[in-house]
């Protein structure tokens, strides 16, 4: 690209969005770094793909302000926003060909700071010749939309939202029509162009994996509110909330007492289970994922079934008290039903919740 | 997108593989020829025959009066009105009809269904009965004898048709492709001159036709209102056809079923030509 992209710095403050008795968007802070590629993780109607409408200007909010450098973005139609969004769905223009789809934003959109007027016809069809042979598409721009393959459908999708050279690029959920290896191949694909085009890019999944391997930073949201936000690792070894933490599954629940730092077992784990923590004095709850519990520690448990997952083992015990711990070992590790194991459960490894009211 | 699936297949070179439509729409062509073009031959014969008396088989004499009346000075600026007022009242019915269907196909509000009910009231009541009612607010206001009147009163027929032909084109539209459109930089205006009107394009030709048509042909509406004024040929014909002037009316009728007629055949040639749905006669 001629001259680089300005990547902007996106602060989201007290975002809600209200629709008469239904809220699905309450209190949302969200902050993305200047050349940040961050996934808004959540399951299906948990307010994602609302705050992504809110950020693009399609949806006026009930509350709360969307900044871009500093700048209110509040009040300024979409179409005045140097922000792209990709749908799920691909929505090429179908009376036009590929390369007037992805030539249509150029077209339509007035220059920034009111210059000269718009791209002469021949700057249009370099640009967009050189957007679609970046999205491997070269050659195709006379295809008529029609004769396209979903993959491709959703290259020139990106194409047209990326020939804008939006300072921020909105994506919601865009593979999640394609099939499994596609889908790979067009994560790649986003990932390369956000690093080649110097992007600030939000990226809306409830695919957890897409978001851990895309992503620099996850927020997890659940029931339009942000419960969680960290790097990808965070959220495997030290989720953030436990709801996080059971939205990335898998994990184990020991159910205790906190009392001056120290996470404890009650009744017959009393002694058995200590795990030091940062969590504040009361009920608590460890969590703890599967792969992150060892062999060669002291809390006693009971082997009641073993099952083969592939790659390794996972091993189902249960600890003095009936609790159960799911521990996953390496294949060939010699555990058989009815065996007594000792678990460590390594600090660092574990995180203490305060247990809610249930 | 009513196209997508049979593109995809397409774009996996299953093309070639598609029946054998050659025939089917060849035996469409006749059936319209014959359906249409048929009964107008008498009419044609009608216009050019000076004397045709029982037990004749043909005319016994040719004349050129069906021929000298349709380039007559009150017949060619009848014509002209004629096209004037149904150009118009097509345009306009467009326009309201793209409003109202918005409104009825896109969103659900309270209401919605007494909307769309009186929407269609005009067709249902004869507009007659209407007519005869709001005439003399016409009169008030000086609309009565007046193009821009008959062009009002038009509405009445038309607006029906175009309101629900559109808004069941924008119940299917996937208002996505406009929120898409926006956030590539494109205003409310441009977006939907640029995107809303081409995606309900086959709708839009089908309503200007059918509306053109309505007012085209419209006698009784145009007679009350434009009060004698206003000369359409439909008018003309009947007076042609009340004096028994059987050359003038055949003549005269001719001109009249031209547009329906011209329509048909291009629809026909659409048909053989292009696998594309028009008119919701056929999708290929």
């Amino acid at each position: 690209m001629a001259e680089p992209t300005l990547a902007a710095r996106l602060d989201v403050s007290g975002l809600g969005a209200r629709f008469d008795a239904v809220t699905a968007v309450a209190d949302l802070d969200l902050t993305l770094a200047s050349g940040s590629f961050t996934a808004l993780l959540g399951p299906s109607g948990c307010g994602k793909s609302t705050t992504l409408a809110m950020v693009a200007g399609l949806l006026a909010p009930t509350t709360g302000d969307v900044r871009l450098d500093g700048a209110s973005l509040l009040g300024v139609p979409a179409e005045r926003r140097p922000v792209s969004l990709v749908f799920q769905k691909p929505l090429l223009f179908p009376h036009l060909t590929v390369e007037q789809n992805v030539a249509y934003g150029l077209r339509v959109r007035r220059p920034a700071g009111g210059g000269s007027g718009r791209a002469s016809r021949q700057e249009v069809a370099t640009q967009v010749e050189e957007m679609l042979e970046r999205v491997r598409l070269g050659g195709l721009g006379r295809r008529r939309v029609g004769e396209l393959s979903g993959g491709q459908e959703q290259r020139v999708a990106l194409a047209r939202a990326l020939v804008l050279r939006p300072r921020l690029l909105l994506l919601d959920e865009p593979f999640s029509q394609l099939d499994a290896d596609l889908r790979a191949e067009m994560r790649a694909l986003v990932r390369e162009l956000h690093d080649e085009a110097e992007l600030t890019t939000l990226f809306v999944t409830h695919d957890q994996d897409e978001a851990v391997e895309l992503a620099d930073t996850i927020v997890l949201m659940l029931e339009g509110r942000l419960a969680g936000e960290g790097s990808p690792e965070t959220f495997y070894t030290a989720p953030p909330s436990l709801a996080a933490a059971r939205f990335f599954g898998a994990t184990n629940e020991v159910r205790g007492l906190v009392v001056a730092g120290l996470f404890r077992g009650q009744g017959l784990l009393e002694g058995a289970l200590t795990v030091p923590t940062t969590a504040p004095d009361g009920a608590g709850v460890l969590v703890v994922r599967p792969e992150a519990v060892g062999l060669d520690g002291e809390v006693p448990a009971l082997v009641c079934a073993t099952r083969f997952a592939g790659s390794d083992v996972l091993v189902d015990t249960e600890l003095l008290d009936g609790q159960s711990v799911r521990v996953r070992v390496p294949l060939g590790t010699r555990v058989a039903v009815g065996d007594r194991l000792s678990l460590a459960l390594v600090p660092d490894r574990c995180t203490v919740f305060t247990q809610e009211a249930e | 997108m009513r196209e997508t699936l049979r593109d995809r297949s397409r774009a996996r070179g299953l093309s070639r593989i598609r029946p054998p439509g050659g025939l089917r729409t060849s035996a469409t062509v006749v059936v319209l020829a014959t359906a249409v073009l048929l009964p107008l031959v008498p009419l044609l014969v009608w216009s050019v025959a000076g004397t045709w008396r029982y037990p004749d088989v043909v005319p016994g004499r040719v004349t050129r009066r069906g021929l000298d009346l349709v380039l007559d000075g009150e017949v060619v600026s009848a014509t002209a009105t004629s096209l004037l007022i149904a150009l118009t009242v097509a345009a306009l019915a467009c326009a309201i009809g793209l409003s109202a269907g918005r409104a009825i196909g896109l969103h659900r509000f309270r209401g919605r269904r007494l909307v769309q009910f009186l929407l269609l009231a005009p067709v249902i009541v004869p507009g007659l009965a209407v007519t005869l009612g709001i005439q003399v607010f016409f009169v008030r206001y000086g609309l009565a004898d007046t193009v821009l009147g008959v062009v009002l009163v038009q509405l009445m027929p038309t607006v029906p048709y175009a309101a629900t032909l559109l808004g069941a084109a924008y119940a299917n539209l996937d208002v996505d492709y406009e929120r898409q459109a926006r956030t590539l930089g494109s205003g409310p205006l441009r977006t939907f001159l640029t995107v809303t009107v081409p995606l309900l394009r086959p709708a839009l030709v089908t309503t200007a036709l059918l509306t053109f048509l309505i007012s085209w042909s419209e006698y009784i509406l145009t007679l009350l209102i434009g009060g004698g004024q206003v000369t359409t040929l439909p008018l003309l014909l009947f007076a042609a056809i009340g004096s028994s002037d059987r050359t003038a009316a055949a003549a005269l009728g001719l001109l009249v079923v031209l547009p329906p007629v011209v329509i048909v055949v291009l629809v026909a040639g659409r048909l053989r030509g292009r696998d594309d749905a028009w008119m919701g006669l056929a999708r290929g």
